[in-house]
């Protein structure tokens, strides 16, 4: 069982260079939770992202991480702590898949010591988590995109990490890897207590497996909350500017989203916004 | 909990792993085996060949009745020069193609090199320098080449096209500058003029192979103590931070590192055509692209160098120094990597 570690916001203003693309976010990641992040394109969710991961310097306030804050902590021992998949990793030429999953092991290492049999099982459970065990020895660039996420959810994995922040995760999947990862990373979160920070395309995914959503946009967080609660048509429309009618998920008996677009959709359009 | 299916039953990460390091090792030993090879060979023949316990005995210092001067004082001192600065081009290049992640952006290409070496020139004719002090303002000129280029590309991260090309420019200038220096320099003969056009190990003395040397230990041991951030750099900035890599300390350290090695061979050598570019490619295929790629390629530019200068005093028609054989080898490699580069979309 993990360590349940307290992620935080203080005032957070996250940005690049002169531009400020998120101001003032106040936020708790839910402890042993799973956390979903959802916002239109270029509303900042990775910029939210990689500050909490320490990675951007935030522009103003501080991310707090067991209350410290993380940029005063040396970057070792944040990433034993928290593990981040990025939203676009470059896989180098000729590696492959053990090798890049093995790179997941770094943080545990000091300059002058050695792979162990720790590390080899942190591996084997990784590349068994995300069933890539058979491909262990192909080279990363022979594997279809599908896979190469998998690899890099891998790595991410073998990091043993009690955070874990994904950028994305489910992108190039097909639907069924899609379910298949966000189940495995309810695996995570229920037999091991890893606490769970994810942005998903996919609102009526997020819903069905966050138990925490925020939304972003306009700069900043538009509403957070269970997905019950934050999953409203109007959450939806100012969010995205998308309309759409809110059902229950027959499987789940969570609310889901379905969207209303200017073809195909029936009488409900008129309905909703009646033509000129 | 369903397992994503894959047809093929785990294979332990160990054995996957053995795998690659087994060929990395196999790499290794076989560039270990030419190089010994190589150097034997050079301590041997050349005008004439002696038989393998003459040289033994003349390098254990015994009286091997003239043999002596010919594998101490002539052969010996070209070994090591080659050697050395065959192993700091070989890893300042390959330390710079890791980092940037392009084979192109290796420090003879964009103009380190050439800036290490003008610098040099410019010591010795104008400053009349010697010895270390040479080296320090070549060390000195590599670096600031290097901020020049990093700042007119704001290169942040990755190399594009644009650090390339502003580099071949920046490279052009400078060798132009040691020209217009070597035409200055009406005392320095053809030969001396070559070693710093194209670089030669012609003539090497003991004496100017012991700062490569040193250059060797000190950036050589911040590079090797810094490899395993830079193997990480190559998964993106935002991957290797994530695994808790600084990652502009990182760079800084490898900057630092690969032009003290590469300026500190200039400065002895002269700017040995493209064995820096070429090293790196090439250990790159026989070790498989893994964590050994930069010992691999420190042994092979100092195969390139031996093998190269070999050639060029014995093997050719012609006598030529070892910057003309490598010079031959590594333009049509550099034509081929420019032209695939081409066929991927141009981003190099
Ligand atoms: N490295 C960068 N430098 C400068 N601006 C950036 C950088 N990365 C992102 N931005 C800008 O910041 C804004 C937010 O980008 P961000 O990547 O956080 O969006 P996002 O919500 O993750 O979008 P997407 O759903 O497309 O991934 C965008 O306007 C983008 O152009
Ligand atoms: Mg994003």
């Amino acid at each position: 069982m993990t360590m349940a570690r307290q992620l935080r916001t203080q005032d957070l203003s996250a940005g690049y260079d002169a531009r400020v693309i998120l101001k003032d976010i106040s936020l708790e990641v839910p402890a042993g939770r799973i956390t979903a992040i959802v916002g239109g394109n270029a509303s900042g969710k990775s910029t939210l992202l990689r500050t909490l991961a320490r990675i951007l310097k935030p522009k103003g306030g501080s991310v707090l991480l067991d209350g410290n804050v993380i940029h005063d902590m040396p970057s070792n021992a944040v990433a034993r702590i928290m593990g981040l998949l990025p939203q676009s990793p470059i896989a180098p030429e000729g590696i492959t898949v053990v090798d890049l999953v093995g790179r997941g092991r770094h943080p545990h290492h000091g300059l002058f010591s050695r792979w162990n049999a720790a590390d080899d099982r942190a591996v084997t459970d990784a590349l068994t988590a995300t069933g890539i065990a058979g491909l262990a020895e192909r080279d990363l660039d022979t594997l279809s995109g599908g896979q190469r996420q998998r690899a890099w959810i891998a790595m991410t994995l073998a990091q043993q990490t009690d955070l874990l922040l994904l950028d994305e995760p489910t992108t190039f999947l097909d639907v069924a890897h899609q379910i298949d990862v966000l189940d495995l990373l309810v695996d995570m979160n229920l037999s091991r207590g890893t606490t769970v920070v994810m942005v998903l395309h996919d609102l009526n995914l997020a819903v069905r497996y966050a138990d925490h959503l925020i939304a972003v946009a306009q700069g900043g967080i538009h509403c957070q909350g269970t997905p019950a609660d934050v999953l409203t048509e109007a959450t939806v429309k100012t969010v995205f500017g998308l309309d759409c009618r809110i059902a229950i998920d027959p499987v789940s008996g969570t609310p889901t989203m379905v969207p209303i677009g200017r073809h195909k959709s029936g009488s409900v359009r008129q309905e909703t916004q009646p033509s000129k | 909990m369903t397992l994503i299916i894959d047809t093929q039953a785990a294979a332990p990460a160990a054995h996957a792993r053995n795998r690659g390091t087994r060929r990395a090792v196999m790499a290794l030993s076989m560039l270990g085996l030419c190089l010994v090879g190589l150097i034997a060979l050079t301590l041997s023949c050349g005008q004439g060949c002696l038989p393998p316990a003459h040289v033994l005995t003349a390098l254990t210092g015994a009286d091997a009745g003239g043999a002596d001067f010919v594998v101490n004082d002539l052969r010996l001192p070209r070994v090591l020069m080659s050697l050395v600065v065959g192993l700091c081009f070989g890893l300042g290049g390959a330390a710079f193609q890791v980092m940037l992640r392009n084979p192109l952006a290796s420090p003879d290409i964009i103009g380190i090199s050439a800036g290490a070496g003008a610098a040099a020139v410019f010591a010795i004719v104008v400053l009349s320098l010697e010895g270390w002090a040479v080296s320090a303002v070549a060390v000195g000129a590599g670096l600031g080449i290097a901020t020049l280029i990093w700042g007119l590309s704001s290169g942040r991260g990755a190399a594009g096209a644009r650090l390339i090309l502003v580099g071949i420019g920046v490279s052009a200038m400078l060798n132009s500058v040691t020209s217009y220096l070597l035409l200055d320099a009406p005392a320095w003969d053809r030969a001396e003029a070559m070693r710093w056009l194209t670089g030669s190990v012609n003539g090497a003395q003991l004496v100017q192979v012991w700062p490569v040397v040193a250059a060797l230990v000190v950036f050589g041991g911040l590079l090797a103590l810094s490899a395993r951030d830079l193997d990480l750099l190559r998964l993106g900035d935002d991957a290797a931070r994530a695994l808790g890599v600084r990652s502009d300390a990182t760079r800084f350290r490898v900057t630092l590192a690969a032009v003290g090695l590469v300026a500190f061979a200039t400065s002895a050598a002269g700017p040995v055509a493209f064995v820096a570019f070429l090293s790196g490619p090439i250990a790159a295929r026989l070790t498989g692209g893994g964590r050994c790629i930069l010992p691999a390629a420190g042994m092979t530019g100092a195969v390139l160098v031996l093998a190269g200068d070999y050639a060029g005093q014995f093997l050719l028609p012609a006598r030529l120094p070892v910057g003309v054989v490598t010079g031959a080898i590594g333009a049509p490699f550099l034509l081929l990597l420019i032209l695939r580069a081409n066929r991927n979309g141009g981003t190099l």
